[in-house]
């Protein structure tokens, strides 16, 4: 038996859902602390007012996937936080510098592992996934057509446009070494301890106390904590986060749910819209043979 | 060349491939034409630059980036050519489905130039894609991203164009003479119409569904959670005007395979095509206003973005409505013909708007297409008209059927279309 009210709740869904609105859908539970299976998600939280700019973070990426490394003297890194960079296909992760009301800061960016991430809805052969760990990775599924690119709202894909034979690069969260329980190299490797790694549940926690502890040399917001529905990667901050280069406007919702009142729809069109369309046929039919087809009339 | 075909005889596949090596010959009477003249030589470039950029990668002949992963070869190939080929589930609704006579006449013809579109725009998606050989995973194999709205867009694709081939298929089985087929494929027409309008209504919608989650790219004018409602209005306007302006033009390049019922009743059909594009579009610039109204966007309108905006929805949705209502009053064709050229440009502004041109309208260095995505794009065009012609100086599209194909007898189907026509 179908229950009625299931029904009926499925069907608004999906008239709402062709009115193209996202009314009728479930409001995003935020913060999210566990993957799949009920795993605890992995977070990787990074204070701000830590980091001292060494890039040793840069290094170590780099050495554990097998990317060109960086140099990391005093003139190299002058020269590299000169300009704002942005991850590359042979740089998952960048530091920036940035002159702010309280002074230089320094942030390293990468893929924030969306809790629940545009990207893997947007590609349609499950090359991009989620992990129940919490890290979101590529692979070779990929037939190349940049949809998770359009739908990252941190444009942290990378294509490989001059390779006959393209891979999408980014960040993932070393996986490899998460899965065995190890740290992220980048974690391993940071002499300041601006980046800690643990449980996400752990790490909203820590940045909460570290704010709590010292309220003055925080700015109240942990930025990842709900930003698109909550993400692995967190970051705390001495100045408000549009002055390190983070976008404020993106909103609480995650991206998923952007296009779930569409894909809801669709299976109440493709039931109705042929029953309709079937029913108007056959109307139309018998007013021809009423009416007559052809000379008599 | 007169109005019928000559129907062969073919009993074995000796005769088969005897009367398709006969029918490959061209037909014109001489090939420097000048549209050859032109389609050719862009067409040879055309290949040789897809032949590179497979081995040299996207790069080499595009100027896609990091920051603009889709181009022209999205923007126009694949969403303004999906639009434009929306005429097809339109009139086959009208048909099939309401089955208003009038337009039988142009169903044909509006359904290869769909089924032809979906083959070549959408195929022009293979150029777009990085490691095409993948193509197959969401079609076969346990690789379902059932949570994405390509996912959803590939599916209906090659569905839509399997039906939109059994939908043109009778004009095959008559050219080749392939009586009891031809029977049997007529039989599916009403089923492979009502699968194929579901299907159009949900990928149409379902393209503009594709750029829902560029919410913080796109810019707020042309950001709204109705995308696929807008993609789907204006894919009905979009599809009548192509129709309107393919049948000007086919009927002055092959004006001599249509017989004069057609003829006189032709003009009826343009003004009936131009009525309902003027109700089509006056609902869309209505869905337009409300979504704006709603969006409290007043202020940026007083931008550059702004101006731009109302070019597309003043200029080219609410002026060629206007063009097309006044058209259909005073029975004017030319109005009509030139409102659809002005509505087609709406068409591929608002396209371009969505995927190139406000998308990322922040960025300090914007994507323009490259000399090659250009030439491409223009191969594909010129390789379908090609296709289109090859077909439509063969088979009866435009033309009558055979003797042996038609329902009815001859007279009564003449005295229908003259009382239609009147």
């Amino acid at each position: 038996m179908i229950d009625r009210r299931k029904f009926l709740k499925v069907l608004g869904a999906g008239i709402g859902g062709i009115a193209g609105s996202t009314v009728l859908t479930p409001k995003v539970k935020a913060a999210e602390e566990t993957g799949g299976s009920g795993k605890e998600l992995v977070s990787v939280l990074v204070d701000t007012t830590r980091c001292i700019g060494c890039r040793s973070c840069e290094v170590a990426c780099a050495e554990a996937h097998g990317l060109p490394v960086p140099e990391i003297s005093d003139e190299a890194n002058a020269l590299a936080f000169e300009k704002q960079r942005q991850t590359s296909i042979t740089q998952w992760e960048v530091v920036n510098r940035f002159k702010t009301e309280k002074g230089e800061v320094f942030v390293k960016k990468q893929c924030m592992h969306c809790n629940q991430p545009g990207c893997v809805a947007a590609c349609l052969v499950k090359a991009m996934q989620k992990r129940e760990e919490g890290p979101v990775t590529w692979d070779g599924n990929c037939m190349g057509c940049r949809y998770c690119m359009i739908s990252c709202p941190f444009d942290i894909p990378k294509f490989e446009y001059y390779s006959w034979n393209p891979r999408i690069q980014k960040c993932n969260l070393c996986y490899e070494r998460v899965k065995e329980g190890k740290q992220p190299a980048c974690v391993e490797a940071c002499p300041a301890e601006a980046l800690t790694f643990g449980t996400r549940r752990q790490m909203v926690e820590e940045g909460k106390t570290r704010i709590y502890q010292n309220p003055d040399s925080y700015y109240h917001h942990i930025y990842g904590e709900y930003e698109v529905g909550g993400s692995s990667y967190i970051y705390l901050s001495a100045v408000p986060f549009e002055q390190i280069g983070f976008r404020t406007d993106l909103g609480t919702t995650s991206y998923p749910k952007f296009t779930t009142g569409f894909l809801y729809s669709v299976p109440v069109v493709l039931l109705l819209w042929p029953a309709f369309l079937l029913g108007v046929s056959q109307i139309t039919k018998r007013e021809e043979e009423i009416h007559g087809k052809g000379g008599k009339k | 060349m007169n109005g019928t075909t000559v129907t062969p005889d073919i009993k074995s596949i000796k005769d088969f491939v005897a009367f398709i090596r006969k029918d490959m010959k061209p037909r014109g009477k001489t090939p420097f034409t000048l549209f050859n003249m032109i389609s050719v030589p862009v067409m040879l470039l055309g290949i040789a630059l897809i032949i590179y950029r497979f081995i040299k990668g996207l790069a080499s002949i595009t100027n896609l980036s990091q920051d603009f992963p889709w181009g022209i070869w999205i923007g126009f190939d694949v969403m303004t050519g999906v639009a434009f080929a929306g005429g097809a589930y339109v009139l086959c609704f009208m048909v099939y489905v309401l089955r208003v006579e009038k337009y039988h006449a142009i169903v044909r013809a509006t359904v290869l130039n769909g089924f032809l579109a979906y083959v070549f725009y959408a195929g022009a998606l293979v150029l777009d894609l990085g490691r095409p050989w993948n193509i197959i995973n969401p079609i076969i194999g346990n690789k379902f991203g059932l949570s994405s709205v390509l996912f959803l867009v590939a599916w209906h694709f090659l569905l839509y164009m399997i039906a939109e081939f059994v939908e043109i298929s009778p004009a095959f089985a008559e050219w080749l003479g392939f009586k009891r087929v031809r029977t049997i494929l007529n039989s599916l027409t009403l089923g492979a119409v009502i699968f194929g309008i579901t299907l159009s209504t949900l990928h149409q919608s379902g393209l503009g569904a594709l750029f829902l989650m560029a919410k913080a790219k796109i810019h707020p004018l042309w950001y709204s959670e109705f995308i696929p409602v807008l993609f789907f209005v204006s894919s009905i306007f979009a599809g009548l005007s192509m129709v309107i302006f393919e049948g000007t033009i086919s009927h002055r390049v092959f004006g001599d395979q249509l017989d004069e019922e057609h003829l006189r009743s032709y003009d009826n059909i343009v003004i009936g095509l131009g009525r309902i594009c003027a109700g089509a579009m006056f609902v869309y610039f209505f869905l337009k206003v409300l979504i704006f109204i709603h969006g409290k966007h007043w202020l940026i309108l007083n931008t550059p973005m702004g101006y731009w905006y109302l070019t597309e929805v003043i200029g080219l949705v609410l002026i060629p409505c206007f063009m097309f209502l006044q058209a259909v009053r005073n029975r004017n064709l030319m109005l009509i013909r030139w409102a659809a050229v002005l509505t087609m440009l709406g068409i591929i502004i608002n396209r371009l708007n969505i995927s190139v041109i406000a998308f990322k309208w922040y960025a300090p260095v914007h994507y323009y297409p490259a000399f090659g995505e250009i030439i491409t794009t223009l191969t594909v065009v010129f390789a379908e008209i090609w296709v289109f012609r090859w077909i439509v100086n063969r088979m009866p599209i435009l033309r009558e059927a055979p003797e042996w194909a038609r329902e009815e007898k001859p007279e009564e189907e003449t005295g229908r279309i003259i009382r239609m026509a009147k």
